[in-house]
């Protein structure tokens, strides 16, 4: 994340962050593990050393728990399988696609497991829960110690019976031996047992057409207790003694503090003050009271001048610096080529909004801090929480209840923190649950961008040559996968306004919004179908397949009712490649735009769970509903003017379109993520759907936060 | 002003101690430990916070605990009978209608009083209906098809057993 006066390029995590394996592994105390998880048997599975970076385990921990391990499964004495990963539950429901693997690999239902997530006491070292990397990296690594772990079973029943492990299988919780019929169940294998076995990272397991488990649709894992209310949320934590916390908030981003008057605070009974440089919170019996109190105190702050939104996109170009990536000549390509165009996009800062706002309950016990928060980093956040207050990492634990989602968000600790110092000083457990406002000011949005672009033709629709510039919104999705023979991308880092962080895919909407837009518009050029023009310009045997799929299950070919337009646009991003195709509705006297109908055609390699997957890409598709045609953040010299639900438009259930998914299954390719691709290529396809319909050619997001605008002379003329 | 004593919550009369202006949602996550119902604006926009009051649905976070007096409160941990799940509630899950499920307790609420005023809803008015309750999921068509479900289920159940 790029604070305010930072140049450097905006940290994508999961494209800079190099984290290296340990010099040395060392012998794990299997004594520590047993005490901890009880008797039983216990598999580890080892990191794969990738050479660039590691999301799971590497990092260092000087508790008895190794350093070299990525996921590991205990099963216990009463039969239990019970998993510990790092990855957390946001709502993406991996809690139950990851169960799956293990029950799939190690011949149990999938009641019999537990999950254990995100504690970074319990759970081996994890980065983050982002990049859609939990079914690519954590589902093969879990997949491989629970084939391990049934390895191992039949092996100790290969030794008991005599047999060769041949003639041994594992079925529903048993080791068997299909001729004699004899059996004996995993519960009473493992008693008394401390076994333990570390894996390779390199194990083979079912291959993805065997599956009996996997690629089921099953219900959420405890989806009971969420719709009665019983689940506990982060903002639902308590604990005994608890207090409840409340920031004093600055009036404008970057303040600092001159001058502070807490008496009348100090004298409601039970309130604490806080103050520590630019902190100041307080503590109170009641969030009423937290929230009395903080109003109470007079403080006086300095804040500077800063830019506005109207001036925002001028200000992204004006403060950049540059990194090319070129092939061929693409100024002597453009210079020979029979149809030049240009055009300039942008996507303004949006925030992710999720329902639950940040919140953290924190914990000091003989200097040993204990929080309780929603982060899709919870090992991140303890590493915050360790510098914040200069105590080592051992001594800070983090523990992330699934989460009232996160959409990238949720990288930072900024509540845990809070509530962190708040404790401290009250000496008692300390709650804080930020307000939708302070969600929408004090979290971090996704980056605004400007996007020029610049393309040559030739007069049978070949694009000879491409220029792309990206100004601030990120490298994610930047480059092109149409051939073309003459490229120059550049990305240039900017200074931002607004804090800014990773946001559900990156800069790839962004990106995709100006390229398929621009495609479009390309087409139009040179009077060829917008299908007919990518597929002449696109070699890619994935992508032409999502494309061709997409438009067959939509129709692409027909007619369309009058003021209707279709409009399509698609990609490839971590992993997965995807097709959107769009019908609108125009409102010719109001403007209004309705999107009518997305088809959607993904393809990530082999599915693990098609109604999980579905939902995702669905959830996906019109969670970018209100980016593509609603949402932006306002915001004047510091301070943001629409930070609330009722000035922030989001997509409501009038919205939603008839949302139609084809899964393209490829069982012979890994299974990617899901989490972030599918929503890629909505954005262009509504632009494109209110061209068809209108003729209005909207190159900036949002297209339509208060219906096309009346004044544009196209729209008018049609 | 007399402060808050007493609130009805889910058929039990509980004892309180709130400032009259307090939230109905603060009382109830608070002091009540209801916590399924949830904090999302606090300005009554995003429905997370929905309870039924007298069997209508309320905003609880701008409602006032002072207003609501002996009125029936029913939160989402007093929907289902006897461990018995209300049609509603089975009905999300059959459906899968939730993501993150950080809204489901208020979508439910939501549904449960609109369901009572028009029992066989077409898909249109349900989505009519719930335009005030806000899922950032994108579970908004599978909350449509739950409500429905629901509505088949109740309707076959009020043919089965006619009061």
């Amino acid at each position: 994340m790029s604070g305010k006066t930072n140049l450097e390029p905006p940290r994508e995590a999961e494209r800079y962050e190099l984290v290296a394996p340990p010099a040395y592994c060392f012998e794990v105390d299997r004594r520590e593990f047993f005490k901890l998880l009880g008797a039983g048997i216990l598999v580890m599975g080892a990191r794969k050393s990738a050479p660039a970076f590691q999301e799971s385990g590497g990092a260092r921990r000087s508790e008895s728990l190794p350093n070299d391990i990525g996921a590991w499964l205990h099963i216990g004495e009463n039969g239990t399988v019970t998993v510990y990963t790092g990855k957390v539950e946001v709502g993406q429901d991996i809690r139950t696609s990851l169960a799956q693997c293990v029950a799939e690999e190690l011949c149990v239902p999938v009641h019999n497991i537990a999950m254990v997530m995100g504690d970074t006491q319990l759970t081996p070292f994890d980065m983050g829960t982002f990049g859609s990397r939990t079914t690519p990296t954590m589902s093969p690594q879990l997949r491989r110690i629970a084939a391990a772990a049934r390895d191992l079973l039949i092996g100790l029943v290969a030794t008991q019976w005599q047999l060769d492990r041949q003639h041994l299988i594992a079925a529903n919780g048993k080791i068997l031996d299909p001729e004699t019929k004899r059996s004996v169940e995993y519960s009473a294998l493992v008693k008394g047992q401390q076994l333990t076995q570390t894996i390779s990272a390199e194990d083979s397991f079912i291959a993805a057409s065997q599956w009996k488990i996997q690629g089921q649709s099953l219900p959420k894992a405890g989806g009971r207790d969420f719709v009665t209310g019983k689940h506990r949320y982060p903002s639902d934590q308590k604990l005994p003694g608890m207090l409840h916390g409340k920031i004093l908030r600055p009036p404008a981003l970057g303040a600092t503090l001159v001058s502070l008057n807490a008496q009348a605070a100090e004298q409601i009974p039970g309130v604490t003050v806080v103050r520590d440089g630019n902190f100041v919170g307080v503590v109170a019996p009641t969030p009423e009271i937290a929230a009395r109190a903080a109003k109470s105190i007079l403080a006086e702050w300095k804040t500077e001048s800063q830019p506005s939104s109207k001036d925002l996109f001028e200000y992204l170009k004006n403060n950049s610096d540059g990194s090319k990536d070129e092939s061929g000549s693409v100024e002597k390509a453009l210079a020979l080529s029979d149809h030049r165009l240009q055009q300039t996009y942008s996507v303004p800062y949006i925030a992710h909004a999720p329902l639950e706002p940040r919140a953290a309950l924190a914990q000091w016990s003989d200097n040993r801090l204990t929080v309780w928060t929603g982060t899709q980093r919870p090992f991140g956040v303890r590493s915050e929480l360790a510098e914040a207050f200069r105590i080592p990492e051992e001594r800070v634990r983090v523990i992330m209840p699934d989460t009232g989602s996160a959409y990238g968000g949720k990288h930072t600790g900024e509540a845990a923190v809070e509530a962190a110092r708040l404790a401290r000083a009250a000496k008692r457990p300390v709650k804080l649950v930020w307000t939708r406002e302070e969600e929408f000011t004090w979290a971090y949005f996704r980056p605004a961008g400007v996007i020029e672009v610049a393309a040559g033709l030739r007069g049978d629709g070949t694009i000879s040559a491409w220029e792309f510039h990206n100004y601030n919104s990120g490298e994610a999705g930047i480059k092109t996968y149409y051939d073309i023979a003459n490229q120059k991308i550049e990305f240039h880092p900017t200074r931002s306004p607004l804090r800014q962080g990773s946001y559900r895919a990156l800069a790839a909407t962004a990106n995709h919004f100006a390229r398929e837009s621009f495609m479009d518009e390309l087409a139009h050029l040179v009077k060829m179908n917008p299908l007919e023009f990518r597929l002449k310009n696109l070699k890619n045997e994935r992508l032409r397949a999502v494309f061709e799929a997409a438009a067959r299950k939509f129709g692409w070919e027909r007619t369309r009712v009058p003021g209707h337009g279709f409009g399509m646009g698609g990609g490839f991003e971590k992993a997965g490649n995807v097709a959107t195709c769009a019908e609108v509705s125009v409102d010719r006297t109001t403007g209004k735009v309705r999107v009518v109908r997305v088809v959607t055609a993904f393809e990530c390699g082999a599915i693990v769970n098609p109604g999980n997957l579905r939902n995702q890409i669905e959830g996906a598709t019109r969670s970018l509903l209100g980016g593509a045609l609603f949402e932006a953040i306002e915001f004047e010299n510091g301070r943001i003017l629409n930070g609330r639900f009722s000035s922030y438009r989001v997509p409501r259930f009038s919205d939603v379109p008839v949302l139609e998914t084809v899964l393209l299954d490829r069982k012979d390719i890994p299974s990617a993520g899901a989490g972030e691709c599918p929503l890629i290529g909505l954005a262009p396809a509504i632009g494109n759907a209110i061209f068809d319909a209108t003729g209005a050619r909207i190159r900036s997001l949002p297209m339509a936060p208060n219906g096309l605008p009346a004044n544009d002379k196209t729209f008018a003329r049609k | 002003m007399a402060r808050v004593t007493q609130l009805k919550v889910n058929g039990r009369l509980h004892t309180i101690d709130a400032d009259p202006d307090t939230s109905l949602l603060s009382v109830l996550r608070d002091q009540l430990d209801l916590t399924g119902s949830k904090y999302g604006c606090g300005e009554g926009q995003c429905g997370a916070c929905t309870v039924l009051i007298d069997g209508n649905s309320r905003r609880s976070c701008v409602t006032q605990a002072g207003a609501v007096g002996q009125k029936q409160i029913t939160t989402i941990e007093g929907l289902a009978r006897n461990h018995r799940l209300h049609p509603l509630q089975e009905a999300f899950l059959e459906e899968a209608a939730m993501q993150c499920a950080y809204c489901t307790s208020g979508m439910i609420m939501t549904a449960v009083s609109f369901l009572r005023a028009n029992p066989q809803p077409s898909a249109a008015d349900i989505s009519h209906s719930m335009e005030g309750n806000i899922c950032r999921c994108g579970s908004h068509p599978r909350i449509v098809a739950a409500i429905q479900r629901a509505a088949r289920v109740m309707n076959q159940a009020a043919k089965e057993s006619p009061r």
